[in-house]
């Protein structure tokens, strides 16, 4: 079975690329909204360093971040050194690296969304007996749809072309831990350029379609990172 | 009665305030910028979580050294400089906002009062996006309402406003304080309002509290700032007795004598309040027979003193019970040999303001 002329392979590894940037998105949208508040509202000073953490992967070469994610979860590692599962070249594995390599590209929106929200807004809303979890699900969350919106988008695309942290941790397992942007490499590598050509041009078409569904939801919808 | 007595603390300001506030009527907090007026309206709304002190709203503590009650459980209703309104939220949305928020059992007054008094229905679908700010602050206004409150606070509610808006939501805050018994606690530093609306004012200067009484008893005590002031101003309350519509003059009788000021049409209400700037009151030692003036009322002279102009003079006068003030030259003072206990005739030219 090889439809338009891709392989089953390289479905297999379409597929698991979805998997993975769907799965990092969501489980980024569940801890990064907490985040993205606190760092939003708190006055603290630890914040700073936070903040850094978080915009770490910004500026740190993959292969740095995934040599680091590979010595947590490897053999040798801590997670196992403390009795925990063997992690390193699975797909579990891979969520956690990519949840820490687009970090920032879901935090930052959010948090930016966040603080564009007035203070007057939300004491307004507590005038009007709303309480913290209130005021969040009925003012801050619909107030900030564009941010995640941008935050779901960039969080996700960011993750679909990840390579170098998904071949530190992941290992290049087809059908397990092989994603499509390192298949690609695979083929221009053994010099089949017309495997290459057909997954990347199906890989610019998809998300060429995703960003122009996203883009006509939200008419005035801009993504920025700031 | 609200009691309060507040510190607070931050860099470059302090804040300690006693005194209290009655229960009816509009209580204006008035001072300059940065005197801690809005502060003060927040530590009630319990928006200042570092307020530290005590507040006793009609004989029940919201804080106290072991209490805070959090803003959202205390009875306010808060209408913000600005409105704040949700933007994602049509109108009619954001009066129900608060509304759906009470217990049943408390709501006092319903989303159809509200709309109709603040005159709001043609709005109810629309977003504060495509509503002027005098629009806005109306639907602030209703929505902070719609929550029941025992106590309404208004922060500057016309401040943003330009002048056409500020006429376009006067009239509806004169309706609100004659058809409501919420008491209203008012901050603004217009001295136009405070002589319109309020009918107990609190001055404060630099987080303390100056004085308190009625306006009309604060804007003309010489030893505060407000009778020193360029625009200052006595205000009188007074009785509609005759409206002449020919000439459309309202006659009004007041502590003191009778008055006459033009009006428009006769006022629903039958008690209004008049304005009279110091430097429309002139002082004549007998009754003038030949003038324009219509206001012509004996009064005695109680103080005289200076004014920040070195030319000027500051007069007090009594007019039966009422106090007022006129301000005139050093030269008019030494021509006319004017002293305190002394009867003169005043003229003055009166506005009425509600």
């Amino acid at each position: 079975m090889s439809a338009l002329g891709i392989s089953e392979a390289d479905w297999a590894a379409l597929w698991l690329t979805l998997r993975l940037a769907g799965v990092t998105t969501l489980i980024l949208l569940v801890l990064g909204t907490p985040l993205a508040w606190w760092l939003a509202t708190s006055q603290r000073r630890i914040k700073v360093a936070v903040e850094s953490v978080v915009a770490l992967p910004l500026v740190l070469p993959p292969t740095v971040l995934g040599f680091y994610v590979l010595m947590l979860l490897g053999a040798q590692g801590p997670v196992q050194a403390l009795g925990g599962p063997a992690l390193a070249f699975t797909f579990t594995g891979l969520v956690i690296g990519s949840v820490l390599y687009s970090l920032p590209f879901v935090v930052q929106p959010l948090q930016n969304t966040f603080s564009g929200i007035g203070r007057t807004t939300l004491e307004a809303a507590s005038t009007l007996r709303a309480s913290a979890l209130d005021r969040f699900i009925t003012v801050t969350l619909p107030l900030s749809r564009r941010g995640f919106l941008t935050a779901a988008t960039l969080g996700f695309a960011h993750t679909l072309g990840e390579f170098g942290v998904v071949l530190m941790i992941g290992g290049n397992i087809p059908g397990e831990t092989q994603v499509i942007s390192i298949a690609i490499y695979d083929h221009v590598e053994a010099t089949d350029y017309a495997s290459a050509h057909r997954v990347s041009g199906f890989l610019l078409v998809l998300s060429f379609t995703m960003l122009f569904a996203l883009y006509a939801v939200n008419g005035r919808f801009r993504v920025s990172v700031a | 009665m609200i009691e309060f007595d507040f510190t607070l603390e931050r860099p470059g300001f302090r804040l300690a305030l006693e005194g209290q506030i009655p229960d009816r009527g509009i209580t204006s907090l008035f001072g300059r910028s940065g005197c801690g007026k809005t502060t003060l309206l927040r530590c009630i709304a319990g928006l200042e979580p570092h307020c530290k002190g005590q507040l006793i709203v009609n004989g029940v503590p919201w804080q106290h050294a072991e209490l805070f009650v959090p803003a959202h459980r205390r009875p306010v209703g808060y209408v913000f400089q600005e409105g704040a309104l949700f933007s994602h939220l049509t109108v009619e949305q954001n009066l129900r906002y608060g509304y759906q928020r009470i217990p049943k059992a408390e709501r006092h007054l319903h989303p159809e009062d509200v709309v109709e008094l603040l005159g709001l229905e043609s709005f109810l679908d629309r977003y504060a996006s495509e509503m002027s700010g005098g629009q806005r602050q109306r639907v602030a206004i209703g929505r902070a309402l719609l929550t029941s409150p025992q106590l309404l606070l208004m922060d500057e509610p016309l401040a943003s406003l330009d002048e056409l808006s500020k006429n376009d939501i006067l009239p509806w805050l004169d309706k609100l304080h004659q058809s409501l018994s919420i008491p209203v606690i008012y901050v603004t530093h217009a001295l136009e309002e405070v002589a319109r609306l309020a009918d107990h004012m609190l001055m404060l200067e630099q987080g303390r509290l100056l004085a308190s009484g009625t306006p009309a008893e604060l804007m003309t005590r010489t030893d505060l700032p407000l009778a020193h002031a360029d625009n200052a101003t006595s205000v009188i309350d007074a009785q509609v007795t005759d409206f002449d519509e020919s000439y459309h003059l309202l006659s009004l009788s007041f502590s003191g004598g009778q008055m006459q000021v033009p009006a428009r049409v006769r006022p629903q209400q039958d008690r209004v309040r008049v304005r009279v700037a110091a430097r429309d009151v002139a002082i004549n030692l007998v009754q003038q027979q030949q003038g324009s003036a219509l206001n012509q009322v004996p009064a005695r002279i109680t103080a005289l003193c200076d004014d920040p102009h070195p030319a000027h003079q500051l007069v007090v006068l009594a007019l039966g019970e009422t106090k007022l003030l006129a301000r005139i030259t050093r030269r008019s003072r030494d021509l006319l040999e004017l002293a305190p206990g002394m009867a003169v005739v005043v003229q003055f030219k009166a506005v009425a303001v509600s």
